[in-house]
């Protein structure tokens, strides 16, 4: 299908997906088997640009948005969805800052996230707030000129890698929700610790680690938006990089779908091509046309939020939900295409299945982003009647 | 430091059939690149830029559609390009194209190093690059696989590949070199470099605007002539030895003296060589 990409999105495209099978690729079942951190490729992305092109021209970007990180998310993902996580999430750290920063602030970061030189984090989940967010009990309490953070964050994408983390603590804890803050911290801070590396199911090649504050102090300059703005900051946040983990997840069944259709034509059965039985081309039909209406669904999400639509929270979410499902079907499929072999350590299959199972689960469980896009119709149908 | 690195555009070879016929390659329909082997000498311009500073030009002989290796060439980080142009260029073998290269490296004036790749991927001749240093009186060094140093005195050291190791060489600047692949790796064009290559105006260099000899460009500059291209054909037969390694030795042996191939005197029983 023609999405009518611009040049420049375009040479971004170009550009990712060369990145990808010639950077990604090769090293993708390496750095899924040893999980560790793949910085020799964030450095080639760096280097190629791709840090810069969501972030404004003024601060060293390349001035594009939703749209220009989804591409690149998307073509990275077909190689390996693990390492693609890397740049998202540093996609996922930066947005706030974009958002929500004071002039200072973006000065301060945004030109070295754009350089790739430092790497972005969002820290939100804690062991007993998860889709429940409301529930975190980090607290970050003013003191003087400073906040001071206790509590622990889990399962933070970038955890010890990224440089600077945005972290929602409550700065009033006697306002609930209300009272949480988005504040910037950097690594290397006192009092700021990283825990454990979570042995993950997929997505091994990024990092996923608790952060530990203790007495952690940083300036009241580092709030981020207003003070009991922290989950504003949050949700317009999460509104606007869904598309991005659609992206992943479109990317994941990309990959997987182009992967199934090469395999049956090499493996032979009964003297022929698995490609010619109609059993398996059903499969293969069925899964281009959904990873086809996940991406143009992604892409409709991305297009909106970049045009500056004032509520993009239900077409964010259904892209979110309908790609990942589709990630997570496409991928089941693969796997069946290649059969034993699809479920062997040495093909890449089983990696991108799963891969593929993360994407239905972080930034909003499916279920959550179910419910925001049931709400929003409700509210809608309430509205329509008076 | 002025650095100038001479490109070709090739057909990807991948793809490349020749014209049984005409003994031409048939370039139709198949896609250009930049020659492999330059492709390094390009990095490796670049990385001399960014270590001892000034400017790396990309220059190349070609038809206009050359453009597109010489846009790419921007891409990677070339700070100038240039391109030679001209029917009259046409037809050149590896002497008029080292000629014309030579007087286009002459017009762009004081320059440090000339780097390109070994060879170019199509012809496979190796013969440009000595061919530019001597139209231009200078020293080269064909091979490298590294520049160790280089002096604020103008004195380089390089080390040159050999079948069964290397030799470290000393001169002096200016210099021309060709690369072969173990010098470095290449690096992947960034999305700045692309804007600005997409933006670029490519300067072109025709007969008037180089002084040259007419007599020594394009076809008639050109002493090569082909006599026939093909594929040498593939060994066929051979017979294998099977079966315990002693005796298929021996018995291999036997079968080349009764051939009458002199292979030295068979070894008394109990003997041993060092």
């Amino acid at each position: 299908m023609n999405y009518f990409l611009t040049e420049e999105q375009q040479m971004i495209k170009e550009l990712a997906a060369k990145i990808a099978k010639e950077k990604v690729e090769p090293v993708a079942l390496e750095y899924d088997e040893k999980g560790t951190f793949p910085w020799d490729v964030v450095e080639v992305l760096a280097k190629s640009d791709l840090f810069r092109v969501f972030i404004p021209e003024e601060y060293d970007g390349l001035g594009g948005g939703i749209m220009e990180m989804s591409i690149v998310v998307e073509e990275l993902s077909k190689a390996c969805g693990g390492i693609a996580l890397a740049y998202a999430a540093s996609g996922l750290g930066t947005i706030p800052i974009i958002l929500f920063g004071s002039d200072e602030q973006k000065k301060k970061y945004l030109p070295r996230l754009a350089t790739g030189e430092i790497l972005a984090a969002f820290a939100l989940t804690e062991p007993d707030a998860g889709s429940d967010a409301a529930a975190v009990k980090t607290k970050a309490v003013p003191d003087g000129d400073n906040y001071v953070l206790n509590g622990t964050k889990q399962w933070i994408t970038n955890g010890g890698e990224a440089f600077i983390y945005t972290v929602i603590a409550l700065t009033d804890p006697t306002r609930g929700p209300r009272g949480a803050s988005a504040i910037l911290v950097e690594k290397d801070t006192p009092g700021f610790e990283f825990g454990k590396k979570e042995d993950k199911m997929g997505i091994r090649a990024s990092v996923t680690r608790e952060l530990i504050f203790s007495d952690c102090k940083v300036p009241k300059t580092n709030l981020l938006g207003r003070e009991g703005g922290g989950f504003l900051v949050a949700m317009k946040t999460f509104d606007k990089t869904r598309p991005g983990v659609a992206s992943q997840a479109v990317g994941i069944a990309q990959g997987a779908l182009d992967k199934a259709v090469a395999y049956s034509r090499e493996r032979k059965q009964f003297g022929k091509p698995i490609s010619s039985f109609q059993g398996i081309q059903f499969m293969l039909a069925d899964m281009a046309t959904q990873v086809e209406a996940a991406r143009a669904l992604t892409y409709a999400a991305a297009r909106t939020i970049d045009a500056g639509a004032r509520n993009v929270s239900r077409v964010s979410a259904m892209a979110k939900v309908f790609a990942s499902d589709t990630a997570m079907k496409v991928t089941t499929d693969a796997v069946q295409i290649y059969g034993g072999y699809g479920y062997m350590k040495e093909y890449p299959m089983e990696k991108m299945m799963r891969d593929a199972k993360i994407t239905q689960i972080y930034e909003g469980t499916n279920q959550i982003q179910r419910e925001v896009i049931a709400l929003q119709l409700i509210k809608e149908s309430l509205q329509k009647k008076e | 430091m002025k650095i100038v690195v001479c490109i070709k555009q090739v057909p990807d070879t991948t793809n490349v059939r020749i014209n049984p016929e005409t003994n031409t390659l048939m370039r139709e329909g198949v896609e250009s690149i930049i020659n492999p082997f330059d492709m390094y000498a390009l990095e490796e311009g670049i990385r001399l830029k960014e270590k001892h500073g000034g400017t790396v030009i990309a220059l190349s002989m070609g038809p206009p559609q050359v453009e597109s290796a010489l846009r790419e060439a921007i891409s990677l980080g070339v700070d100038e390009v240039i391109l030679l142009s001209d029917r009259a260029f046409a037809g050149a073998d590896t002497l008029a194209t080292a000629y014309t290269l030579a007087r286009g490296i002459k017009k762009i004036g004081k320059v440090d190093v000339i780097l390109m790749g070994r060879q170019a991927m199509d012809g496979d001749t190796g013969q440009v690059g000595p061919g530019v240093a001597e139209n231009l009186g200078l020293p080269h060094v064909t091979e490298i696989r590294k520049i160790e140093t280089i002096e604020d005195d103008g004195t380089i050291i390089v080390e040159r590949l050999l079948e069964d190791g290397y030799v470290r060489l000393k001169s002096k600047l200016p210099i021309v070199l060709t690369a072969v692949k173990e010098i470095n790796e290449p690096r992947l064009p960034s999305l700045k470099g692309k804007i600005a290559a997409k933006k670029a105006e490519i300067p072109s260099w025709n007969h008037e605007d180089i002084e040259l000899d007419l007599q020594r460009i394009g076809l008639t500059g050109s002493p090569t002539q082909v006599m026939k291209i093909f594929t040498p054909p593939k060994p066929s037969g051979g017979k294998i030895f099977e079966g315990d390694v002693h005796q298929a030795v021996f018995n291999l042996l036997a079968e080349l003296r009764g051939a009458g191939i002199p292979i030295g005197q068979q070894r008394e029983e109990g003997q041993r060589h060092g």
